[in-house]
C-alpha cells in the first residue's frame, strides 16, 4: 500500500519534449515509472525517449489508458494544460510549473470541482512511493521504501527528511509536496485524509512553513481525525513579516500566517514538534521503535 | 507587488472609477501651486508610501489653505514615515498627494480580494468606512459582509443588492450607482491580475456620488509578464538593489539586518537554515534561495550580492544536492570565490549526490572554507566565526 501512487500508476507528461519534461522524464524512466508517452502539441506522431508523442491529452489517454500526468509546461500555459488534463477525466495531476499567476489558478480550482481528477501543485516537487512510482523532480535516489509519509510545503526541505530518514533506515511509504503557492490542487487535508487510511504509513513527518492557514486547518483534522503519531516542522520562524520568502505562499501578511500561531496549534492537535529540522529524522525514528515495541510485547 | 495610492487611483481614473481632483508633487512649491490653482477649502496632504497605516504615523494632515499645504508637504518630503506598518526605520518619502477635499455624507469600506480559502476572489463591505478593518473584523465580524465570486461568472447583479443592502443603500438610483462601480473594480482586477484592491473609505458625497477617498492595490507578480504596465511600474520603483540584481540573475534575495549571511537551494530550506542561525544566536544577514541549478555565474552572483553589505561576518553555504550534483557545486564555489577574493569564513554542508567528493574539492582547494557535516554543525560554527 502508499498513497496516490503505486507501480501501476500510468503515468503521462505534458510538456514532455521541452528542457524540464525531457530531463525528468528521463530520470522518472530511469526510475522504474510506467511513463507510457507524452503531450506537446505539434509534435504528434512522433517519438520522445521512445515513448509516443500525442498532441493532447485526450489522445494520450486513449492511447496509453493513463490514469495519471505530470505537467512540465511553461506558466502561461499551465491553466489550460491543467483544465485539458482535468476534461480528459484523469485521477492525478500532479504539477511542477513555477510562477502561475493566482487568477489562472482560481480558474483551475473551479474546474476541480465536482470532477474526480485530484491535483497536486503547482511549483512543487510531486509525490513519489519509494521503489514504485516516482512523479516530479525530486531526486529517486535518496528514498527507501518503508514506513514514514511524509507530507511538506518545501521541496529541499522535503529532500532534508527523506535523506535522514532513509539515512537513519527508516525508508518512506509516500512522499507528497503540495507546493509553495497559496492557491495549490491539494492541501495537507486533503493528503492527511490519505495516509489516515494507508495501513503502511506508520508515522508522518509534516513539514509546513509561514504563510496561510493550512498548518491550523491541518493541526485541527489531526486532533479530531489523525491516528497516527506527527512530527511536525515550520520554517520561517525568523522571518520578517510582508515580506515573501521566495514561496508566493510564504508571507506573513495582515498579521496572519507567521509561525507562531502554526507552530501552538500543531502543539495543541498532539504533534511532535521540532525546532531544528535536522531532528525530523531521530525524532521520527524513536516514535516508530517505540511502536515497534510496543507491539512485540 | 503593491502600488502606490496615486498610481492606484490613476487606475481608478481609467476605469472610470471616481477619485478627487489631486496632483502628486516633489516639491513644497508644486503643492502650493497646485492648491492655488484648484480653489479648494481643505485640502489632504498625503505621504506616498507602499505601506499602510499612514495616518497612524502621521502620514496625511488635513490642512485648510494654500499655505499649510506648503507647509506641510515641506514636512513630509524627505522624512521617514514611521507606521504600524513599516519597519521601525520608517520609510523614506519622496512624493505628496496632494487632494482637494469634499464634502462627505457617509463614509463606507469596499474591497475586492483574494481569498485562498474559498479559491476565488470575494468582494468584502462594511459600513465601518475609515475605520481599521482588521480590528472591525475581530470586534464586531458582523458588521462585515463577504461575498465569494464564481471564478468563471464573475460579478453579478445580485451580489451588488445584496452589499447595498447590507450596507444600508435604498434609493434605487444608489444601488445603481454602487453596482456601476462594484463593477469597475472587479474589471480592473480580472483585467490586471490583482490581488487585493482596497477602497477605505469609499464615500457618498452630499450628490449621491461614490468617490474613492483612498486607493490600496496589490498585484500578483507571477503575472507580469502579460501585464506591461504594471512592469513599467515595477521597473521604476525604487528598490533595494541588491534584491533587484538578484531577481535579474534568478535568485531569491531579501537583506535583513544580521551578520551571518546564507545562500541555500530552496525557499522552504531556506528559512529553515535562518531559523538555526538565530536559535544558535546568531542573525541572519538575508534570505537566499540559489534555486535548483547552481551554475558559477550565479553562485559568483550570489556571493557579489551577500559581501554588498558590510556587515556580514561569516557565509554559510547549505545545499542539498539533488540532481543537481554536490561535486559540480563545490566547483562552482571553488571558482566563484577565486573570482571576488572573500575574506569572511565560509562555511559549507553540502549534502546529498556525491557529497564526499565535493568535500574533498573544497578542502584541496586551500580556500576560506570551513566544511561540516550537519546543519547543527553549520550554524554554530557560522555563529562562532562570525564572533571572530
Amino acid at each position: 500500500m502508499s498513497i496516490l501512487v503505486d507501480k501501476n500508476t500510468k503515468l503521462i507528461c505534458q510538456g514532455f519534449t521541452g528542457k524540464h519534461g525531457s530531463f525528468h522524464s528521463e530520470q522518472a524512466l530511469k526510475y522504474g515509472t510506467e511513463l507510457l508517452g507524452g503531450v506537446t502539441p505539434g509534435k504528434g506522431g512522433s517519438f520522445h525517449l521512445g515513448k509516443p508523442v500525442f498532441n493532447t491529452v485526450r489522445q494520450a489517454v486513449e492511447e496509453t489508458k493513463a490514469q495519471a500526468t505530470v505537467i512540465y509546461v511553461p506558466a502561461p500555459f499551465a491553466r489550460q494544460a491543467i483544465i485539458e488534463a482535468i476534461e480528459a477525466e484523469l485521477q492525478l495531476i500532479v504539477c511542477i510549473t513555477e510562477g502561475i499567476p493566482v487568477l489562472d489558478m482560481l480558474k483551475v480550482k473551479q474546474a476541480l470541482k465536482g470532477t474526480l481528477s485530484r491535483l497536486i501543485g503547482p511549483n512543487c516537487p510531486g509525490v513519489i512511493t519509494p521503489e514504485e512510482c516516482k512523479i516530479g523532480i525530486m531526486p529517486g535516489y535518496i528514498h527507501k521504501k518503508g514506513r514514514l509519509g511524509i507530507l511538506s510545503r518545501s521541496g529541499t526541505l522535503t529532500y532534508e527528511a527523506v535523506w535522514q530518514s532513509s539515512c537513519l533506515g527508516l525508508g518512506q511509504s509516500s512522499c507528497v509536496g503540495i507546493g509553495g503557492d497559496p492557491i495549490k490542487g491539494s492541501d495537507f487535508v486533503d493528503i492527511l485524509k490519505l495516509f489516515n487510511q494507508d495501513e503502511e504509513t506508520k508515522a508522518l513527518i509534516l513539514i509546513g512553513e509561514i504563510g496561510g492557514v493550512a498548518e491550523e486547518e491541518a493541526a485541527d483534522y489531526i486532533q479530531a481525525e489523525f491516528k497516527k503519531p506527527i512530527v511536525a516542522f515550520v520554517a520561517g520562524q525568523s522571518a520578517p513579516k510582508g515580506r515573501r520568502m521566495g514561496h508566493a505562499g510564504a508571507i506573513i501578511s495582515r498579521g496572519r500566517g507567521d509561525a507562531k500561531s502554526k507552530l501552538k496549534a500543531l502543539k495543541r492537535a498532539g504533534c511532535h514538534l521540532v525546532d531544528k529540522p535536522s531532528q525530523l529524522g531521530l525524532v521520527a525514528k524513536k516514535i516508530l521503535e517505540a511502536q515497534s515495541n510496543l507491539l512485540k510485547k | 507587488m503593491d502600488i502606490k495610492e496615486y498610481q492606484a487611483k490613476r487606475l481608478f481614473k481609467k476605469y472610470s472609477i471616481f477619485t478627487l481632483e489631486s496632483q502628486v508633487v516633489q516639491t513644497a512649491e508644486d503643492a502650493f501651486d497646485f492648491a492655488e490653482k484648484s480653489k479648494g477649502n481643505v485640502f489632504a496632504v498625503k505621504a506616498q508610501i507602499l505601506a499602510g497605516g499612514r495616518g497612524k504615523g502621521g502620514g496625511i494632515k488635513i490642512v485648510k489653505s494654500s499655505q499649510e499645504v506648503k507647509k506641510s508637504t515641506q514636512d513630509l518630503l524627505g522624512s521617514y514615515l514611521v507606521t504600524p506598518q513599516t519597519s521601525k526605520k520608517g520609510e523614506f518619502v519622496s512624493q505628496v498627494l496632494i487632494e482637494k477635499a469634499c464634502d462627505i455624507k457617509k463614509e463606507y469600506y469596499l474591497a475586492f480580494l483574494l481569498d485562498p480559502l474559498s479559491s476565488r476572489v470575494v468582494v468584502m463591505s462594511s459600513s465601518e468606512g475609515g475605520m481599521d478593518i482588521e480590528e472591525v473584523s475581530e470586534k464586531t465580524p458582523e458588521k462585515i459582509l463577504k461575498i465569494p465570486i464564481h471564478s468563471f461568472l464573475g460579478f453579478q447583479d445580485w451580489m451588488a443588492w445584496e452589499l447595498a443592502s447590507f450596507l444600508g443603500l435604498k434609493k434605487r438610483e444608489e444601488v445603481q450607482e454602487f453596482m456601476n462601480l462594484s463593477k469597475k473594480i472587479y474589471k480592473l482586477f480580472i483585467e490586471k491580475d490583482a490581488n487585493l484592491i482596497e477602497i477605505n473609505p469609499l464615500v457618498k458625497t452630499k450628490q449621491d456620488e461614490f468617490i474613492a477617498l483612498d486607493a490600496k492595490m496589490s498585484f500578483d507578480e507571477n503575472a507580469l509578464y502579460r501585464q506591461a504596465e504594471l512592469q513599467k511600474i515595477y521597473n521604476e520603483q525604487e528598490k533595494n538593489e541588491s534584491e533587484f540584481i538578484a531577481r535579474e540573475h534568478g535568485l531569491s534575495f531579501i537583506s535583513l539586518d544580521g551578520e551571518i549571511a546564507c545562500m541555500v537551494n530552496g525557499a522552504g530550506l531556506a528559512m529553515a537554515t535562518m531559523d538555526i542561525i538565530k536559535l544558535y544566536g546568531g542573525e541572519p544577514a538575508n534570505f537566499l534561495d540559489v534555486g535548483g541549478g547552481a551554475e558559477v555565474l550565479k553562485v559568483t552572483k550570489a556571493f557579489e550580492i551577500i559581501l554588498k553589505s558590510k556587515k556580514v561576518k561569516s557565509i554559510l553555504v547549505n545545499i542539498f544536492g539533488g540532481i543537481m550534483k554536490c561535486d559540480v557545486i563545490a566547483t562552482a564555489l571553488i571558482k566563484a570565490s577565486q573570482e571576488i577574493k572573500i575574506k569572511v569564513p565560509i562555511i559549507v554542508r553540502l549534502e546529498g549526490t556525491r557529497s564526499q567528493e565535493a568535500i574533498e574539492l573544497l578542502k584541496k582547494s586551500n580556500l576560506n572554507f570551513t566544511t561540516v557535516d550537519s546543519l547543527d554543525t553549520a550554524a554554530q560554527k557560522s555563529v562562532e566565526l562570525a564572533r571572530g
